[in-house]
């Protein structure tokens, strides 16, 4: 299916490779943290408040005491000495009015399913049958669920701190520029788009195991993060006020997870105080429901969107005002996602000369909305791509044309997008070759023909495209430190490689898989570049325990800034390699080669020494060069000059029921831009995963909350994940423009296709509504919705 | 608490479980077989499919007492120590997962559905046939290409 622009090779780096940690997941023997059990564990139940906005004056757990199983019942007072949860990642440059988590809640509630009592129980059933016997004095308050409505005058306020429930009120871009751009445009078109909420729904949810030990006061918890390392910091540091050092966190087999996992959540902080407080081992894990409502959400962006554009389809200008909810309080990161990772990417793929973004973070009483695979970049890609759409409708011109018009061309790269990206520049890029190659495959031209003729028969064809650029690899400390992007944090990854004395090599590395394969592509590169075979490698992740310190998983960072520290301590191994075996074959190091594992004098391939043996050699340390340490181990804190930018081109191809307003996804082709390839059939997995996440919100799923602010898809019954039957065969290609960011050339692959699909397949919608003079119908476009939309337009 | 007696995994087991204990913890808590997942608790996902008599059930939607007196199948008993299912082969080979967690499930329904006359389901067949199983992952492709070349073999 894909790929005849990928370099060959006969190097393990780029091969089609299977993958190192797929046997104990095939044979059900992986741990992930419900499968752990310790000796002496209790289990734990969180009640969680059944009211959106609510005063609690008091809590009565004597009747939950009582249980036989009960080990003993918590709420929030117990935990007053803990800080609250700290917000990592505010936006930058602008005050932001902060309220975040407690352990558990003491005084008043925000969203429903915050935490307000733990029960400790010998078994979780117990647990959870005790739940039933907290009572709970609550006195309900007025709700608001509609960030436009919430900043409004007299709309019930959340936190006394944030007045009209506003977070932060962010800007970027140049303002009068714009807004003089847009009065002076042959057209401007202006749209409200809404960019729905999403529960992430990873199959395995959240959970964790605590574990004190009193005579060295270090807990030990494991849990299913992204980033144990940095759980680590933000628990001791910020919320428990110990020193690090006391405290270990394990991040087990964790499944699926989207930017979910990447939080820190109060349970976390709960099972290390509960396993101090009860002197037991404890577990908690998630329902689902629990997983709907108090697990972070994505997007819910409301974007209201004015584009002017010149006659023959140049854009001059692009304005977004947008509200971002971020739910009843704030999780770890969540003014960063809608302000750095969204506004900062609006002129997506294109040469807009005049930008400006708003973006209103909004406190409502809904659940916390952060990170979810993409993060910012599908909003924005989903405004952009939206816009030139619009555009194109609004002046008759053909979508394919207008973006060929506006492209930045692949000779204005490095390219700064008019300043909004705060210094970044765009790496590479050919967007018209992905163009070109998916237009090609989906046979534009003749669908347009066809189109035709099946629109006289009444029937409603349609095909949309996103030609879409994202931001990988994030980021130069340097430009997170500058530019007050607002990072309680750098963003550097460590690597540490030691080759032991019997020539086997383990990796440790910050990054942490939970899907993506990291396993796999870390040994490709290890077996590259040392020349030891694949099994010989281990590749150690998510235990904070002697590690140098990392910072995890997201942001499809792994190979464009984790795999980089990998490969860059392996080229100092390389050379150590090289000084150990030129004083073994007594020469000078210039005078030897390394490749393929076995070091030799130039040109007397026959003299070589394995890197085996130089591993002996290095370890025993018998006879080694003057003033060289003994082992080949070296640790690469790798911090990237600059950011990365993955793009492409996705096409949709839909029809649209003329009598049930229902959409058929007939095709849909990706030919995708993430760099260079490390493993071919990992990437390809990624980007179809991605592009039926993305359908999905397109088509399908939204959380809905009532007007109470109760959480009605709260179970899979009612959230509608897509199943295998959704969705046709994925067709892909690539093209492949390294980036001179790094070494690899690798840019990034775990979220383009998430990125990329979703205003592909609108776009494809409203083209197929284009006769009914339709423009725009929000997300999820289910049948009832563009049935509703094709009725109005009718009559 | 109730008495029972299954075979699982050719293991014949004796136990005393409460009225209301889901197979599937049964299985996890009193087996240690924590091969089978629990995703959904809403009999949605299929995490927690295995083989009850040689039909694929959701575990989460049986009680243990209901498997009184038969023979259970879970990921760990699919194949003879040491070796590996076609099916397991084709999954891993065919980039069939990526997180792992729906996997075991995932697994235990294509060994259901391709039965003994799996070389004959078409694409659209498989796909309808793996939608009592959630993935989130991988988007299903290479699920339905695993299932086929697992067929074929």
């Amino acid at each position: 299916m894909t790929t005849q622009l990928e370099e060959q090779t006969t190097n393990v780096v780029g091969a089609r490779m299977k993958r190192v940690e797929d046997p104990r997941m095939i044979t059900g023997a992986a741990k992930y943290i419900d499968d752990l059990k310790l000796t002496g564990m209790a289990h734990v139940a969180v009640l969680r408040s059944p009211y959106a906005h609510a005063r609690i004056r008091g809590i009565d757990t004597s009747r939950a005491e009582a249980h036989p199983d009960v080990i003993d019942v918590f709420t929030g007072k117990d935990f007053e000495h803990l800080n609250p949860l700290p917000c990592a990642w505010q936006a930058g440059g602008v005050e932001n009015f902060v309220a975040t988590p407690r352990t558990l809640e003491i005084d008043r509630v925000t969203f429903t399913g915050a935490g307000v009592a733990a029960v400790v129980a010998e078994t979780r059933a117990a647990a959870e049958d005790a739940l039933s016997l907290i009572d709970v004095d609550w006195e309900p308050l007025d709700v608001i669920i509609d960030p436009e409505r919430a900043v409004e005058e007299g709309a019930p306020q959340l936190h006394e701190a944030a007045a009209r429930n506003i977070v932060m009120d962010w800007h970027c871009g140049d303002a009068g520029a714009t807004e003089q751009a847009l009065a002076e445009a042959d057209a401007v078109v202006e749209e409200r788009l809404v960019n729905q909420r999403l529960q992430p729904t990873p199959v395995d949810v959240r959970g964790a195991v605590g574990q004190y030990d009193p005579g060295t006061g270090e807990y030990t918890v494991w849990m299913t993060s992204q980033c144990p390392h940095i759980m680590r910091l933000l628990m001791t540091a910020f919320v428990l006020g110990i020193p690090e050092t006391k405290l270990r966190c394990i991040s087990p087999q964790v499944g699926g997870a989207f930017g979910t996992k990447i939080f820190l959540y109060p349970e976390y902080v709960l099972v290390a105080a509960l396993a101090e407080k009860t002197g037991r081992p404890v577990k908690w894990i998630e329902t689902r429901s629990e997983n709907y409502v108090a697990t972070t959400h994505g997007r819910d962006h409301v974007t209201h969107l004015k584009v002017g554009a010149s006659r023959d389809g140049t854009i001059t200008a692009l304005d977004a005002k947008t509200y971002a909810n971020l739910g009843g309080i704030l999780s770890t990161i969540a003014p960063g996602i809608p302000t750095t990772l969204y506004g900062r990417m609006l002129s997506g793929a294109y040469r807009i000369p005049n930008i400006h973004c708003q973006v209103l973070g909004v406190y409502t009483n809904t659940g916390m909305v952060d990170a979810y695979r993409g993060a910012g970049r599908p909003e924005a890609t989903y405004v952009v791509e939206r816009a030139v759409d619009l555009v194109a409708r609004e002046l008759d011109l053909d979508p394919v044309e207008v973006r060929r018009r506006n492209f930045i061309p692949p000779d204005a790269f490095p390219y700064d997008p008019v300043g909004i990206l705060a210094g970044l520049k765009y790496d590479t890029g050919d967007y018209e070759k992905a163009l070109k190659r998916a237009l090609d495959m989906v046979g534009y031209d003749d669908f347009r023909n066809e189109q035709e003729s099946a629109r006289a028969e009444g029937r409603y064809p349609g095909i949309g495209l996103s030609t879409y650029v994202e931001i990988c690899g994030a980021a130069p400390s340097a430009w997170i430190g500058a530019v007050g992007q607002g990072w309680g944090a750098s963003m550097w990854e460590s690597a540490n490689v030691r080759v032991h004395l019997t020539g086997k090599v383990v990796v440790t590395t910050g990054t942490l898989s939970h899907g993506q394969g990291h396993e796999t592509t870390v040994t490709q590169i290890v077996a590259s570049e040392l020349g030891v075979p694949m099994e010989d490698v281990t590749v150690e992740l998510g235990d904070t325990l002697g590690t140098p310190f990392g910072y995890g998983t997201y942001a499809s960072r792994s190979a464009a800034v984790g795999a980089v520290a990998v490969y860059n301590a392996l080229q100092r191994i390389r050379q150590k390699a090289r000084r150990v075996a030129a004083h073994m074959l007594e020469v000078d190091p210039d005078d030897v080669e390394f490749e393929d594992g076995r070091a030799y004098v130039k040109g007397s391939p026959a003299t070589a020494k394995t890197i085996q043996e130089i591993a002996g050699a290095a370890a025993l340390a018998y006879d080694l060069p003057p003033g060289e340490e003994p082992f080949l181990d070296d640790t690469f804190y790798y911090d990237p000059p600059s950011c990365t930018f993955p793009f492409g081109t996705h096409i949709a191809v839909v029809e649209v029921d003329a009598e049930t307003g229902e959409v058929t996804l007939q095709r849909y082709v990706a030919v995708d831009d993430v760099g260079r390839v490390i493993n071919p059939l990992i990437v390809d997995g990624q980007v179809q995963g991605g592009i039926v996440q993305g359908v999905a919100q397109a088509l399908w799923e939204g959380a809905v909350y009532d007007e109470n602010g109760q959480l009605l898809t709260s179970s899979m019954m009612e959230y509608p994940v897509p199943k295998a039957d959704f969705v046709p065969v994925i067709e892909l290609d690539r093209t492949v423009t390294p980036t001179d960011v790094n070494p690899l050339g690798v840019k990034g692959a775990g979220e383009t296709g998430t990125i990329a699909s979703t205003p592909a397949v609108v776009n494809a919608v409203m083209d197929a509504l284009a006769p009914l003079g339709i423009k725009n119908v929000d997300m999820p476009l289910t049948p009832e919705r563009v049935w509703r939309a094709m009725e109005a337009a009718r009559s | 608490m109730i008495p029972i007696a299954l075979t699982v995994n050719g293991v014949g087991h004796e136990a005393e479980v409460e009225p209301r204990t889901l197979l599937v913890d049964f299985l996890r808590d009193d087996l240690g077989l924590t091969g089978t997942k629990i995703g959904c608790d809403t009999s949605v996902c299929g995490a927690c499919t295995i083989h009850v008599d040689g039909q694929a059930v959701k575990s989460c939607t049986l009680l243990a007492v209901q498997a009184d007196g038969t023979e259970v199948t879970t990921i760990e008993g699919l194949a003879p120590e040491g070796e590996l299912h076609p099916l397991q082969t084709a999954f891993w080979e065919r980039h069939a997962l990526q997180c792992g967690f729906c996997t075991p499930g995932m697994i235990m329904t294509a060994v259901e559905l391709l039965g003994t006359n799996g070389v004959a389901l078409t694409d659209p067949e498989i796909r309808r046939g793996l939608e009592g199983n959630i993935c989130r992952c991988t988007g299903y492709q290479h699920i339905v290409e695993a299932v086929h070349e697992a067929a074929v073999r």
